[in-house]
């Protein structure tokens, strides 16, 4: 909670004015019942209906002046606590986008998203009600307490021997509470992964018939969440009727209590009917103060996580700028890397590559091709060993200033809900001719104009385009800027032979100038590559040009072989 | 969801609730009389009081301490009684919300699970997810908290009434004047704010839509720098949140403040009217500090329900989510009398079949093929040319527009969905993994296969080794962050899955799309055993994976163009020749 404090402070005069306006109005809402006691002890007795008319209306204007406070004051309260959760979301949104890979693979992008989402919504909520009743609560509490101590000081502390009764069972409720809230939140998390796994895999389970297993799976963590819901509620349940009881049981000492004093003359039954009134102000006070509690309780869990990623810390840190070394646009010397720490998904790793080459990655399923791709564009940063862009050590570049040089296509790459040009354009100031351009050079030109152009509209996941279209969308946003860098991820794996030819013949004709790195399956899309580097298990197991390959890597010659059919030699005659 | 845009009707809703809550009229009946009794003792309690005071004279000395301590004492066992029935109504109202939310979360599965797979590319999964967290919450939260308050509070409304009536009838005519006004002012601001809570809740759906879709996305926003970009668009949507948020906010909380003004107004009429009525001699002072009480008791209730009608309005507008989803039509129910698919042969047939997603789109035209027991039928086609469909279709995720397509003669129309499936393994594209062990995701497909089963399969698929050498070997849990596999790894586990089961006829979508050529190879006796004696449609690019097919179906735009062997097609120098000459064109 603590670290919400800062997104407060900003509108610390609001809020203060806003509890301020609260805090008349409250003033005037206790005023009623003690102009109730004075009418009852000391207008009655005179018989003045005039008087007694007069003392009503007083009555009323204090209820209408707490009304119009009242209003402005929640409105007040909903307008600030927007703001603020506005700001907090804002914060949390642009942490999230800079947050590096490695911390995002922690988070986890679901969580990342719930965080964002549901708690900030419970923040809202929070801050919403806690100027709300988090204020008249204690007003109220405080100062029923104080005019009845004012009215008759030993009642009032009978009243006041209660609340440490409430407060004790209030915090054992909370700590047993918390605790159980946590957990609840982490088996919610297991029955939404469930639905989540049935509708991406919705195809698979019915084809293997699969339905009713499902369905138990899903009923055996619905039950789950269910029991641990009751037990939540079970402790909960304690506070509302357990600190009634705690103040009506001091209501009826108060009553006894006044009898006594009563007797040796030291109170009146006006000030025992008012006290009594004020009384039921501090029980619902009281109540609104556990309703707070309860409030805060699960308030603390999301401010908890988002200040986790609130403060997550800055991963990739600048380092100073070093001497430029050499000339070449990419070297990388001696890199390894592993995401875990467990083992090396790439182990010394050496290569170098000139302005406007093109270098070809082929390898095994898992051999470390995509985890290449990561340490160039720094979304990690390598073990051991640097990599290089123009001669300087790409930790000293600005990621920004770094990244702006890539137009790159991974695998599985996000297309979003929106036009055609915004999913190429991709938010950058970009002219409709250059979008246009790179839509034919990506190939992407036939299709486009087949759905209807360039503002026909995506739908979420690009769900209304088939495999290829999207890739070549995808290619098209790696375009449209005109990359000095271009990097391409296993994306034309869905082009069919013909589209995928096309499309290095365009690459090759406009891009000369563009340096590419290009990770594939098939050998025909890196066959033309300056140089070709194959991996194995993380591992350089060849490094050269297709010739040179066929000759000395026996793994590539196999691959070569398997996919030409008649072996690498068949190639030109098409 | 569909449906969108009607409303639903309030009676309706309410109709569709109360037979949730039908199902436990014994839990809801005990409920009942610990509320009622409950309340009985604990709204004793200012009478009693009351009493107490009248007992207490009217000067010093003047104490009857015997019968003021008989009244405390009984007001004493009243509230312990009150208190202890409260509690255990809650525990028994705890305990009906979690039979309510647990049956109703278990609607929305079940219906999820028989739905046609076209829902489910028609919709987007946080929403349909939405509907079975946070909106069955919603509707749970005001069911069991709200719904009880409000019945409490009509019981201390009604009592609260009859007491005050027994104790001074002339009083009660104050509230005549203050509860309309009470009512109409709650009404007018509800209607006000109904549409604007619908606006809130749209437009924080569709904030939380954008950050759903560019967190998934945070990769290529970092990769082309477009942090700021992102942000600035979150920024605009955040904004529209925020001020739907404020205007609802704005006319919703004007329903407490006004409510509490009648209610202190209606006691400032009570005092000055029952002062009055004090010096025409009719009421006696306790009488008045029982009245109070009682009228506050009165009042603060019809304040409570004012509330919860507002925060009502939301458990509609999700009450209508969930039904919405419920009332989805489900798979049509297989023929009557639909036989079940015993014994398969292997033979398929498809004659005439034409199909579209949508009724204006055709993706398939006229389709008609044959393919014989045991044989491999290759479906290729640039992309988007509908070889997937043909799959759909096979396997009835959706139902041919016209034609007909056969399994041993029997027109699939005619058989159990569930027997036409088991007849089919299938390997698709996409692969699907789930929360589970390695373990686990190979044997889905067969309950009954043990370690030694799944290994074999793993190391027919190549994947064995890979497996072993995670720390956990097979019993590595495959989470939604495994950085650590690669998408090619993820396709020999599905194709170790199917190669547990046992089916005549078998269905390969861009089965090995990922997997490098090399691990393609040494897996390739592996499935070329999985093959054996099965009827397969195999759809792949690489077009050395199907050359060696019993026959090619190329398809372009939704109709088959040319068909027959490698040979006989590459013969033709037709389409299929370009497309095979296309892979080794350098540039």
């Amino acid at each position: 909670m603590r670290d919400m404090l800062k997104y407060i402070r900003p509108f610390g005069g609001c809020i203060a004015l806003t509890l301020f306006i609260k805090f008349v109005a409250s003033l005037m809402e206790l005023l009623i019942p003690s102009i109730l006691a004075k009418m009852i002890d000391d207008v009655v007795p005179l018989g003045n209906r005039g008087l007694i008319v007069l003392w009503g209306g007083t009555m009323v204007l204090c209820a209408a002046i707490a009304l119009v406070g009242n209003i402005v004051a929640n409105r007040m309260a909903a307008k600030s606590s927007g703001r603020i959760t506005e700001r907090i979301r804002h914060d949390l949104f642009s942490r999230i986008t800079y947050l590096s890979a490695r911390q995002l693979d922690g988070f986890t992008v679901p969580s990342a998203v719930s965080r964002l989402t549901t708690d900030t919504y419970n923040l809202n909520q929070l801050f919403a009600r806690m100027q709300r009743i988090g204020v008249r609560g204690p007003i109220l509490l405080v100062g029923g307490i104080l005019i009845t101590l004012l009215m008759d000081p030993w009642l009032t502390l009978v009243l006041v021997a209660t609340l440490p009764a409430i407060a004790v069972l209030v915090y054992a409720v909370t700590k047993k509470s918390v605790p159980m809230y946590t957990r609840q939140q982490g088996i919610l998390d297991g029955m939404v992964r469930v639905v989540q796994e049935n509708i991406t895999g919705v195809r698979v389970i019915k084809a293997l018939s699969k339905t009713d297993y499902e369905r138990r799976r899903f009923d055996k963590v619905n039950n789950e969440l269910a029991d641990m819901e009751q037990q939540v509620g079970g402790v909960m349940a304690l506070t509302n009727p357990g600190s009634t009881l705690i103040l009506n049981l001091g209501l009826t000492a108060v009553v006894a209590a006044g009898a006594l004093l009563m007797d040796k003359g030291m109170t009146s039954p006006g000030v025992i009917i008012a006290f009594l009134n004020y009384f039921t102000i501090i029980l619902n006070a009281m109540l609104g103060i556990t309703r707070i509690f309860i409030l805060c309780s699960k308030g603390q869990a999301s401010a908890k996580r988002v200040a986790e990623v609130l403060k997550a810390p800055e991963d990739l840190q600048v380092l100073p700028a070093g001497e430029k070394i050499g000339r070449a646009h990419i070297v990388f010397e001696k890199v390894s890397f592993s995401y875990e720490g467990i083992k090396n998904n790439l182990e010394d790793i050496s290569f170098s590559l000139g302005h406007g080459q093109t270098l070809g990655i082929l390898g095994a399923t898992g051999s470390g091709k995509s985890t290449l791709v990561n340490l160039l564009m720094r979304f990690y940063d390598a073990d051991s060993g640097r990599i290089l862009l123009d001669g300087e050590d790409i930790r000293t570049i600005p990621t920004g200033k770094l990244r702006e040089k890539f137009g790159v296509v991974f695998q599985n790459d996000f297309l979003f809900a929106d036009t055609i040009r915004e999913n190429i354009r991709y938010f950058r100031d970009l002219t409709d001719g250059q979008l246009v351009t790179a839509a034919q050079d990506a190939q992407a030109e036939g299709f486009i104009r087949a759905v209807g152009g360039m503002d026909y509209a995506v739908s979420v996941r690009g769900n209304n385009l088939s495999g290829g279209q999207k890739q070549r969308l995808l290619i098209a946003r790696a375009l449209a800027a005109d990359p000095e860098i271009l990097i391409l991820d296993d994306s034309s794996s869905a082009l069919d032979y013909r589209t995928d030819a096309a499309l290095r013949g365009a690459l090759h004709e406009h891009f000369a100038h563009t340096t590419c790195v290009i990770i594939a399956q098939r050998i025909s899309s890196i066959r033309g590559a300056d140089r070709i580097l194959v991996l194995d298990n993380g591992r350089e197991i060849g490094y050269g040009t297709h010739d040179q390959l066929l000759a000395s890597c026996p793994v590539y010659r196999e691959i070569a072989e398997s996919q030409m059919g008649t072996g690498g030699e068949v190639s030109t005659d098409a | 969801m569909h449906k969108t845009g009607t409303h639903q009707k309030k009676t309706y809703l309410l109709g569709r609730l109360w037979r949730y809550l039908s199902r436990h009229k014994l839990l809801i009946v005990s409920a009942l009389l610990c509320m009622l009794a409950g309340n009985l003792f604990g709204l004793f309690g200012p009478k009693l009081s009351g009493n107490a005071i009248d007992a207490m004279g009217v000067g010093a000395g003047d104490v009857d301490f015997r019968r003021v301590f008989s009244y405390v004492a009984l007001m004493a066992v009243c509230y312990l009684a009150s208190g202890l029935l409260s509690y255990i109504l809650s525990l028994l109202m705890i305990r009906l919300s979690r039979q309510v939310i647990c049956r109703m979360r278990k609607d929305v599965f079940d219906k999820l699970s028989s739905l046609p797979v076209g829902f489910f590319d028609r919709y987007q999964t946080g929403d349909i997810i939405s509907v079975i967290s946070y909106d069955i919450d919603t509707v749970n939260q005001s069911f069991s908290n709200d719904l009880l308050q409000v019945l409490q509070s009509m019981v201390i409304v009604l009592f609260s009434l009859i007491m005050m009536l027994s104790i001074a009838p002339l009083l009660v005519l104050v509230f005549a004047f203050t509860i309309p006004l009470s009512i109409l002012s709650t009404r007018f601001i509800t209607t006000r704010v109904r549409p604007l809570f619908r606006r809130r809740s749209k437009k924080l759906g569709e904030l939380n839509g954008f950050v759903e879709e560019m967190i998934g996305g945070q990769k290529t926003t970092t990769a082309y720098h477009r942090e700021n970009a992102v942000i600035a668009r979150f920024d605009l949507k955040n904004a529209k949140a925020v001020d739907a948020y404020n205007k609802a906010e704005y006319y919703g909380t004007l329903t407490g403040p006004s409510v509490n003004f009648i209610n202190n107004l209606s006691l400032a009429l009570v005092s000055v009217f029952g002062a009055l009525m004090y010096l025409g001699g009719s009421l006696g002072l306790g009488n008045i500090s029982s009245f109070i009480q009682y009228s506050r008791k009165f009042s603060g209730p019809i304040n409570e329900i004012a509330n919860i009608i507002g925060e009502l309005q939301s458990a509609f507008a999700a009450a209508e989510r969930v039904f919405r989803l419920i009332d989805e039509l489900p798979e049509k129910p297989d023929a009557a009398g639909a036989r079940v698919l015993e014994d398969v042969y292997g033979e398929v047939a498809a004659r005439h079949v034409s199909f579209g997603y949508t009724p204006d789109k055709p993706v398939l035209h006229d389709f008609s093929m044959h393919a014989d027991k045991g044989s491999l039928i290759a479906i290729v086609g640039p992309t988007g040319a509908g070889k997937t469909t043909i799959i759909n279709l096979l396997m009835r995720f959706y139902d041919a527009d016209s034609g007909v397509i056969e399994v041993d003669g029997h027109d699939i129309a005619t058989v159990t969905r569930r027997s036409l499936r088991q007849a089919y393994s299938m390997v698709l594209q996409d692969t699907w993994l789930f929360y589970g062990t390695i373990y686990e995701n190979i044997a889905y497909g067969k309950e009954d296969a043990g370690m030694e089963d799944v290994v074999r399969a793993a190391k027919a698929a190549h994947i064995h080794d890979y497996i072993e050498s995670l720390p956990d070997g097979y019993n590595t849990l495959l989470s939604d962050n495994g950085v650590n596999i690669s998408k090619g790894q993820k396709q020999l586990l599905t194709i170790a899955r199917a190669m547990l089961l046992d089916c005549k006829m078998l269905i390969l979508d861009e089965a090995t799309s990922n997997v490098d050529t090399r691990t393609e190879q040494q897996i390739q006796a592996a499935m070329l055993k999985l093959m054996r004696d099965k009827t397969c449609f195999v759809i792949a690019h690489r077009l050395s994976t199907i050359r060696n097919a019993d026959h090619i179906l190329v398809i372009r735009d939704g109709d088959v163009v040319e068909q027959g062997t490698h040979e006989e097609l590459m013969n033709q120098k037709g389409f299929y020749s370009q497309l095979y000459y296309a892979q080794f064109e350098t540039y």
